[in-house]
């Protein structure tokens, strides 16, 4: 069987042709996210404001939100809030932090369950008190913050300290329009949210990293090319594979966000928006910036085989 | 390139075979693997609360209240003391994490010194001004009252727990004093919570009847008494009756041996037994207070209030106190399982019910098929029979990665099944940095093994810069993360493990078998 080629052999877009325009996309989704942090905000699930989350699924044919609403705002929880959940049956209680510590949210959820009675299934109960929660905001900022500093040492280490600065930059493009997704659509930011920040802040170091290699590899081999030219040059060597293994981890992910159920919906699909933005930033953050940041050639070595690269595994 | 050593062929094949024997007990029921031979590799992966169902509680001990209990008995020592030395003094409290005094004369501060740290070395008795006293702790010996009340929390919580009959708890320390308590597959969370919510300290306390308990009501609470409330509770949420009741405790509840649910006159009550010490003490006071009602109190509520007709000598009686049976069960259970050193808070619950546990499987199980296939498919459109030789290795990547989880005994939670089906996605990324390399190589001239070659070996350094920098990210999301997170970062760093192996090994073994069968003259790619 013949393998279908999804790219020319050489491909030859103009790259740096969309530089500008590339970098004044990656400021306008910092600009949204901004605005939008200003505006709204994040909306910060219970895993980090505290506060009480029940699924229930009603055992007699759909659930009556309206009636179930009514019945537990009389119990005076300050706001409680309720959506249906993947099903018509299921629905997903929001009760917010009680006043009174520990132990009032305790009385909260006894409250919800007498109110609701019987007739429901309850599927999942997830509380975090206050204190908690504080230590939970404390490790996700310090795991990203961490993340992002030890990736940069670690090209830096690899490559030239120009490469882990812009890794690093590009890394901050794509949290923070990670998180600008988050503020823009309101979406629940909760520690999953952390999970797909960092998992997607791998993703396109990983995307990142390749591009840099070839670029690396291309100043060797090209001692004389002009570097705008040679990032060109190595970014359509590269997009390919770019392209492909994007795809190929879009399809596993648009797989499990299709069947994988609702409680890691908001999960993958952040993760779906992040491969996006990720390899977006590969191509059109990560080599560009290196343009701005005064790249030097690598000392000139005797040119040895590039075979040699390899022979260290 | 076609010479491939035969130590490497014999490791590739090993660590295969061992990922299929790891990974084969997944396949049939745990009833059947525990029959096997102890040679045979028998673990099953580890499913997560949020894939089996259960309870996750993370508890904190009330340390606080474990210092100043220590002070008020600080206190109380220091009041006996001071009038049996006849030494006059004002406003003795607890301040903050001392006890403070005001003695009347100064100069008593070292007599006050010598006398308490003789009854206790771990006072140190410091001079104010103007006659201030103040009564410290060791900071050492107060630290190892917490230690020991934490450890002891912890065992009574097992206790609790093991009484219910819950199958696997863990019931693990985490911090300085936090317990972490995983029950899989309970149905009813709230009444171990509300096993775990109880302190169950329980004293018999004579009832002041010298005084009026109106007077008391109304404010004028006589010195050695207190008001407690029953723990019955009407229609309106508030305590049916209030009881003044002595604060001398009659016989403490720690002197109990068993306890059990009964019956009296087809009421349910808990029965209990006394050890030799409380069952004397237990039976002078009855003795001597006969006609008296006296009130047994649970965690400074009254359960009842029964009047001593005779002398209780036998050392054992019963507990009425309008229980259902499952009242009596359960209060039978916290006096055997004995009382909590502190108050224990509820910092944390995550509970998932069994059905939806048992969906969660179901939908990630048809999400990581399905993405397989995706990907297995687009593989084989993209590069033919080398798509195939990598779809080969991406189930071999699959099968390392059961098999590792099984091995580590790594719990598998819901993200982290995101993480197994993102790594499918993802493993195919050092084929394609391979493949192209292999194309391209093609395309400037070189002769099919030379390319394949060329191939391997430029892409290599790629493959480990761009996986270890997701490593990294993975294992901070390890340290950090907590639960379900962490599942998430253990079957991602994993996966990207086996996935630079199968890239790097496997494939390369199977296109040199091929190459050195074949010979061809072009690649198909």
């Amino acid at each position: 069987m013949r393998p279908i080629q999804f790219f020319a052999d050489s491909p030859k877009v103009p790259f740096m042709k969309y530089k500008n325009a590339g970098l004044a996309f990656a400021g306008l989704l910092m600009l949204i996210t901004l605005v939008s942090l200003v505006i709204q905000g994040l909306n910060f699930g219970i895993d980090f404001r505290g506060g009480t989350l029940i699924e229930v699924r009603s055992t007699q044919g759909p659930a009556d939100i309206p009636a179930m609403r009514n019945k537990v705002n009389g119990l005076g929880l300050g706001e409680v809030s309720m959506q249906e959940f993947g099903a018509p049956t299921d629905v997903l209680i929001r009760v917010q932090q009680q006043d009174g510590g520990e132990q009032a949210q305790q009385v909260a959820v006894e409250a919800v369950r007498g109110a609701l009675g019987e007739g429901v299934e309850y599927r999942r109960v997830e509380f975090v008190g206050p204190k908690v929660g504080e230590e939970l905001i404390t490790y996700g900022t310090l795991a990203v913050v961490l993340a992002l500093l030890a990736i940069m040492l670690y090209v830096w280490f690899r490559f030239e300290w120009q490469f882990g600065v812009c890794a690093l930059l590009t890394l901050l493009h794509d949290v923070i329009a990670m998180i600008g997704l988050y503020s823009v659509l309101q979406l629940e930011f909760s520690l999953s949210t952390v999970a797909a920040i960092l998992t997607i802040a791998g993703y396109s170091i990983n995307d990142t990293v390749v591009v840099y290699d070839r670029i690396r590899e291309n100043l060797r081999k090209y001692k004389k090319m002009d570097l705008r030219e040679l990032c060109e040059l190595s970014l359509n060597e590269t997009l390919s594979r770019t392209v492909l293994t994007s795809g190929t981890t879009l399809l596993a992910i648009i797989a499990l966000f299709a069947f994988g159920g609702p409680v890691i919906r908001e999960f993958t699909g952040a993760l779906i928006f992040g491969i996006v933005i990720g390899t977006f930033s590969s191509i059109f953050i990560s080599a560009p910036l290196l343009l701005n940041l005064n790249l030097r050639r690598p000392p000139d070595k005797p040119v040895k085989d590039e075979t040699a690269v390899g022979a260290q595994v | 390139m076609l010479h491939f050593p035969k130590w490497k062929i014999v490791l590739i094949l090993t660590i295969c075979f061992l990922g299929f024997a790891y990974a084969a007990p997944n396949l049939v029921d745990r009833s059947v693997t525990e029959t096997w031979s102890r040679w045979l590799p028998s673990q099953q992966i580890n499913l997560g609360l949020d894939l089996r169902g259960g309870s996750h509680l993370l508890l904190e001990v009330d340390v606080d209240a474990v210092t100043r209990e220590r002070l008020e008995s600080v206190v109380d020592i220091t009041r006996t003391e001071l009038r049996k030395a006849r030494i006059g003094y004002t406003g003795l409290g607890i301040d903050g994490e001392a006890v403070v005094l005001q003695s009347r004369e100064s100069g008593q501060v070292d007599e006050i010194r010598r006398l308490l740290s003789a009854i206790d070395p771990d006072l140190t008795v410091e001079a104010g001004e103007g006659g201030r006293v103040t009564i410290r702790v060791s900071e050492t010996a107060l630290t190892a009252r917490k230690q020991a009340a934490v450890e002891q929390s912890i065992e009574i919580v097992r206790r609790r727990i093991d009484e219910t009959g819950t199958r696997e708890p863990t019931i693990q320390r985490q911090g300085e004093d936090r317990i972490l308590v995983q029950l899989p597959g309970i149905d009813d969370p709230e009444r171990i919570k509300a096993l775990l919510g109880q302190t169950a300290k329980m004293v018999f306390r004579l009832v002041d009847t010298q005084n009026s308990q109106a007077d008391a009501m109304a404010g004028r609470v006589p010195p050695g008494s207190q008001l407690l409330p029953s723990d019955q509770v009407g229609p309106d949420g508030r305590p049916q009756q209030q009881y003044l009741v002595e604060r001398r405790v009659m016989v403490s509840g720690d002197t109990l041996v068993d306890a059990q649910p009964t019956f009296n006159n087809g009421e349910p009550v808990v029965s209990f037994r006394f050890d030799s010490v409380g069952a004397k003490r237990f039976g002078d006071v009855t003795a001597g207070n006969v006609g008296r009602p006296f009130a047994i109190v649970l965690d400074d509520k009254v359960i009842s209030a029964p009047v001593i007709r005779e002398p209780i000598l036998g050392g054992s009686g019963v507990i009425s106190g309008n229980f259902t049976v499952q009242e009596a069960q359960d209060l039978a259970l916290l006096l055997r399982a004995g009382a909590l050193p502190a108050p224990l808070v509820v910092l944390e619950e995550r509970t998932v019910g069994p059905g939806l546990g048992a969906d969660s499987i179901a939908a990630g199980e048809i999400a990581a098929v399905l993405g397989m296939v995706a990907v297995v498919v687009f593989m084989v459109i993209a590069y033919g029979l080398f798509g195939i030789i990598a779809n080969v290795a991406l189930v071999i990547n699959l099968v390392l990665i059961v098999a590792a989880l099984s091995a580590l005994q790594a719990t598998l939670t819901l993200p982290g099944i995101a993480g197994i089906v993102l790594t499918i996605g993802m493993a195919v990324d050092a084929n394609v940095l391979v493949f192209e390399r292999i194309r391209e190589e093609t395309r400037n001239g070189r002769p099919p093994v030379s390319a394949i070659d060329a191939g391997y070996n430029r892409a290599i350094s790629t493959i480990i810069d761009s996986n270890l920098t997701t490593f990294i990210a993975a294992v901070l999301l390890y340290i950090f993360g907590s639960g379900p997170i962490r599942g998430f970062a253990v079957t991602l760093s994993i996966g990207l493990l086996t996935s630079m192996f199968t890239a790097i090994m496997v494939t390369r073994l199977i296109v040199v078998m091929w190459l050195r069968r074949t010979r061809p003259k072009t690649l198909p790619i």
